[in-house]
């Protein structure tokens, strides 16, 4: 038994560091290797032509990257790796340097990141909107209230809601909006998936229940789910987007000069014409914010 | 042992301890696992000992239908069971769908191949003279097959431990059926993927602790109980 119980604990005690030992080394290797690994060749040219950007999913899912990047990297000889993640973790990655260029949609956390120091630039790029989704029967009768009332009445009615709650920009943006409406979101039919806005938006169809969607997914979606937008349009629904240029300083491999280039195309004159232009089964998505912002 | 015990209980009280949630997931992820392998074993020790020792037509078809079935991607049990739950399939009205039922249903489904395989290997691997003797001695249809588990138990409490290890770590069907609702289906393999997409690496790491320290534990349970029970 002795035996046993020494040797258990030494497979978990193992276990254990290789795990911890693993991440750590994970993150402390990976720069060294990045660093050691571009031969003279890549020394002797300045600028490395691979830009690493992070993205919402929801902006990903979209399809507006796959008409406008394509654009960008025919135009400066580059490629673009675009990492799909939530605001959060989106952010965070441009924190830790894993990216060098961000584009979300959460301006608290945007303006935090930059006064952080972890960015050196951020442009507004452009908007789009959410939509308080519910079913057709629309059983809370929120059908063209403005949102926070629209909130109101289904928390009052105790009606289905099902939230994100995942901590990304859409959910921050559900929490203010129940701000904004004095209830709190807690009552039994109100549900947290933890996942991504595709995932969340099909659970709200099968459990028939209201939810706040990025239009952008929910037109992507629409086809799939019974689903409708029912709230009216205000500016509380509005979704602003930013670009930020991470902060290279005492980070191991930042793209500066390409990121640079990357927030001068999203806010030039053309690229915000081909934003204006985007469109999913006829049905604009984008509307451009930097011609119209003189900050 | 009690080290042991000791040692891990305190490193998950302090984990713990900082988010009552992550209680929360892991009693869930054990009772959830717990019911589908005793579901699993129930309908699977039977299925196993039949393939095992009863000669039909088309038994070695239905004993590598069932080894097929050890290798099911839990993204694809999910994606069945989804189909089965949503609300425009015939079982929509039971609203089972992002509930742990759901869950324990895909479970039952990832287990019970995997009872029945390694069930069937181990008592198909017997000395075919244990149900001659047990027999000759008497045994009733019912006392022979209790004779074949007790003596393949090695081999049946490897398929139950490695049935649970499996139910207890899967991320998809509980991903998809049971949809990672807070307080209610959430998981800590769904709590771990989820921490990690929101960009918590220590919260993930923690809930993927827990996680391994449950799987080991079991299995360091199981393996003395094996171990003393042997005579």
């Amino acid at each position: 038994m002795r035996i046993d119980a020494a040797q258990s604990m030494f497979l978990v005690l193992a276990l254990a560091c290789l795990l911890v030992s693993g991440c750590e080394s994970a993150s402390e290797t990976a720069p060294v290797a990045a660093e050691t690994q571009p031969s003279k060749v890549t020394r002797a040219t300045p600028v490395s032509r691979v830009l690493r950007l992070a993205v919402t999913t929801s902006t990903r899912d979209t399809g507006l990257l796959d008409a406008l990047l394509p654009v960008f990297e025919g135009r400066t000889d580059s490629r673009v790796d675009v990492i799909a993640a939530g605001t959060g973790k989106a952010l965070k990655l441009g924190a830790a340097g894993g990216v060098d260029v961000v584009l979300v949609h959460a301006r608290a956390a945007e303006d935090a990141f930059m006064a952080q120091g972890h960015g050196i630039r951020r442009e507004d790029v452009m908007y789009n909107s959410f939509e308080i989704l519910g079913p057709p029967a629309d059983p809370a009768g929120i059908d063209a209230l403005p949102p926070a009332e629209a909130l109101r009445k289904i928390a009052a009615l105790g009606s289905r809601f099902v939230s994100r709650g995942d901590d990304s920009g859409t959910h921050k943006r559900e929490l203010s909006l129940w701000f904004a409406s004095g209830s709190q979101p807690k009552w039994d039919g109100y549900v947290e998936s933890g996942q991504g806005m595709g995932p969340t938006l099909i659970m709200a169809d099968q459990m028939r229940a209201y939810v706040l969607a990025d239009r952008g997914t929910y037109l992507a979606m629409r086809k799939r789910i019974e689903l409708v937008p029912l709230a009216a349009q205000t500016d509380e629904l509005k979704n602003p987007y930013g670009i930020l240029v991470v902060n290279p300083e005492g980070k191991a491999r930042i793209n500066e000069p390409l990121a640079q280039q990357l927030a001068d195309f999203f806010i030039a004159p053309d690229t915000q014409e081909l934003i204006r232009n985007f469109q999913i089964d006829g049905e604009s998505l984008f509307y451009p914010l930097h011609s119209t912002t003189a900050e | 042992m009690e080290t042991l015990v000791e040692g891990l209980s305190d490193a998950l009280r302090a984990m713990v301890g900082r988010d009552p949630s992550i209680r929360d997931a892991a009693w869930r992820s054990i009772w959830i696992s717990t019911l589908a392998v005793l579901m699993a074993a129930s309908l699977g020790l039977p299925i196993g000992c039949w393939l095992a020792r009863v000669r039909f037509y088309g038994r070695h078809i239905l004993v590598l239908l069932f080894r097929a079935g050890m290798a099911f991607p839990t993204v694809f049990l999910g994606l069945v069971c989804f189909g089965l739950f949503s609300r425009r399939s015939p079982l929509g009205p039971l609203e089972l769908l992002y509930t742990p039922a759901a869950i324990v249903i895909g479970e039952l489904m990832l287990a019970l191949p995997i009872v029945v395989s390694l069930t069937q290997g181990a008592v198909s691997s017997l000395d075919p003279r244990v149900g001659e003797t047990a027999r000759t001695l008497g045994a009733n249809p019912l006392h022979r097959w209790l004779t074949y588990i007790s003596e393949a138990r090695t081999g049946i409490t490897l398929a139950i431990l490695v049935a649970f290890s499996r139910c207890v770590t899967e991320l998809g069907i509980a991903m998809m059926v049971g949809g990672n609702i807070k307080g209610r289906t959430r998981t800590l393999a769904t709590a771990t993927a989820m921490e990690t997409g929101k960009g918590d690496f220590e919260q993930g790491l923690a809930t993927g602790l827990i996680l391994l320290a449950i799987a080991l534990l079991v299995m360091a349970l199981i393996g003395s109980v094996n171990r003393e029970g042997r005579l």
